[in-house]
């Protein structure tokens, strides 16, 4: 009796998984589908759940009726460069905060969960006035500022966390050797903290692709936009083409869902630290 | 008296914390307080040459707006019932996982990969999913026999502030599962051990000894994923952009349209500050129904 209950409860989660894990990818799945649809097909009835001629005319088409290759450049150069600068003042920042107590410290930390919860948009006005008097407006300068500090507060708490892990004795030792305190940082801990490292940078460059609202803000040329920015024009100026925007999509999607693939155990690991002390 | 200096380690303090410290401040902090300047004036993108004070007009014309009722009533919504289903889904699903079984690294891979996609794009994927014409969400339910007319899911005002929630769920209960999963497999198994030979039921020692013990996880799990949900405009922005006739704009996406198309500094301003008021509010009341001591530190 009580065999048959296991492995009926077995079957039963075995089932809610599988039907979660079908919630979970089939959005995904259509989008990709339409996107290898011909263009008369995604529009005729009945609908086909499996294309019945594959065809890559929306990727062609993408390119043809955009600048959608100087967009992927962009993104992924903006995202990069805002990426490892947060990682060179949050190391830092994080570094100081996870190894010394001193005077301030807790205020800062709390000043910087607190920008977490802030509709930043309330600035949003200041900001452009800001960009504007330096001369970053249109310019992908003001994207990696901006960007970079957008970041630095939470990145800080995430690096201040894996700092905390490993043990100063490390450090110390690599001191007493003659080490100074930089480089003992750079030789001995960064190299033992590889993989926090690579999560936090994963993390900063998955935001920075996605971010959307300040590119629409502060970017408003052709050379300098996002892929985001090109994305809110496809869909504001004129009736969505859903073979382009599908095409689209995809190739915006696919880079971040990749990265998170590779490295969602790190990822996973550096959100979660902070939150569960068990 | 000794002059003020700094000793080797206290400058390396310093100097490590203040490019840091300046771009916070100088970039977030003072915009923000600026802009609750801001939501005192007459400032709008097409008249920044006249930016007198106006008192509380901009409060005045935003609460005055008739849309602001369905404006306040869809923020709760959206809010309140994406949370719901977020909890009880991502809670589920971290319990199923938490044993682990073959090739759990890679369904995690497969499930949980919505966080590494922008509430944006997904906001144009449920647009597509939910199509009124040729929406396979529409397809799916007349081939099940559901329904029998196709329904126009984000054309009719009935529907859409559904549809925009559904795809808010889709999209968060990665967030509860990774963070439960992770806070179940902090539990000690001895706890489990012992309620084993007590003779505690599966059922009993979830809320014995699995819910108490992850509780300070679940409060401040809750209470991040509330503000982070009241302040996500993204995905709404992407899926109907506040339409049909304003039917599905919350209190962000309601200031992101101040901004964006109407250019209206001020008033976008003014929401918000009705917006820090609001979380403000729920922080309080939250900690007070919590009693801060067991929502531990976050």
């Amino acid at each position: 009796m009580k065999k048959q209950w296991k492995i009926a409860g077995k079957a039963g989660k075995a089932v809610v998984l599988a039907l979660y894990f079908i919630f979970m990818v089939f959005p995904l799945y259509w989008m990709v589908i339409t996107s290898l649809k011909p263009r008369n097909e995604i529009f005729a009835l009945p609908l086909q759940y499996w294309p019945k001629h594959i065809s890559f005319e929306n990727y062609v088409q993408i390119f043809k009726i955009s600048k959608f290759q100087i967009y992927l450049g962009n993104s992924l150069f903006i995202s990069l460069v805002a990426a490892a600068i947060v990682l060179v003042v949050t190391i830092l920042s994080g570094y100081v905060l996870a190894r010394f107590s001193f005077r301030g410290a807790s205020q800062l930390m709390l000043a910087f969960f607190i920008t977490q919860m802030i509709p930043l948009f309330i600035g949003f006005s200041t900001l452009y006035m800001m960009m504007s008097r330096m001369g970053l407006l249109n310019k992908q300068a003001s994207l990696i500022l901006m960007y970079t500090v957008g970041l630095v507060p939470f990145c800080t708490i995430m690096l201040r966390g894996f700092f905390q892990r490993i043990p100063s004795s490390l450090e110390e030792a690599a001191m007493i050797d003659g080490c100074s305190r930089l480089s003992a940082l750079w030789r001995v801990i960064i190299p033992v903290m590889m993989p926090g490292i690579s999560a936090t940078f994963i993390f900063a460059f998955v935001q920075n692709w996605n971010e959307l609202f300040m590119a629409i803000m502060f970017i408003d040329n052709e050379t300098s936009k996002t892929l985001p920015v090109a994305m809110n024009s496809f869909i504001t100026k004129f009736d969505i083409d859903w073979g382009s925007m599908s095409a689209a999509t995809v190739l915006s999607v696919i880079p971040t869902v990749i990265l998170f693939a590779i490295c969602q155990r790190f990822i996973v690991e550096g959100l979660t630290q902070g939150a569960v002390k068990g | 008296m000794k002059p003020f200096r700094l000793n080797r380690t206290q400058t390396f303090i310093f100097l490590s914390l203040l490019p840091a410290v300046l771009l916070v401040f100088g970039f977030t902090y003072f915009p923000i307080l600026k802009g609750i300047d801001v939501a005192f004036r007459n400032y709008s993108l097409f008249n920044l040459t006249d930016v007198h004070y106006v008192g509380l007009d901009n409060f005045r014309a935003v609460m005055g707006t008739p849309q602001f009722g369905t404006i306040l009533k869809n923020t709760a919504l959206w809010v309140i019932i994406s949370l719901v289903f977020q909890f009880a889904i991502g809670f589920l699903l971290a319990l199923l996982m938490r044993k682990g079984f073959r090739g759990r690294g890679i369904y995690q891979g497969f499930v949980f990969y919505s966080w590494a996609l922008s509430g944006f794009l997904i906001g144009i994927i449920f647009r597509w999913l939910f199509n009124g014409q040729i929406g396979v969400i529409n397809d799916l339910l007349l081939n099940a026999g559901i329904i029998t007319e196709r329904i126009g899911f984000l054309s009719d005002p009935k529907w859409a502030m559904f549809s925009v929630i559904v795809a808010n769920i889709w999209y968060g209960v990665a967030f509860f599962a990774i963070m439960l999963l992770a806070a179940l497999q902090s539990v000690p198994s001895e706890l489990y051990e012992a309620a084993d030979i007590d003779g505690a039921s599966g059922f009993s020692q979830l809320f014995n000894v699995t819910i108490p013990y992850i509780m300070p996880t679940i409060l401040s799990t809750v209470a991040l994923r509330v503000i982070w949900i009241f302040n996500f405009p993204d995905l709404i922005y992407g899926m109907t952009n506040g339409g049909p006739a304003g039917s599905t704009h919350i209190l962000t996406t309601y200031m992101l349209d101040k901004i964006i198309f109407s250019g209206d500094y001020g008033q976008a301003s003014a929401i918000g500050i009705i917006c820090i008021i609001i979380l403000l509010l729920f922080l309080v009341f939250y900690m007070f129904a919590t009693k801060a001591e067991k929502a531990g530190d976050f």
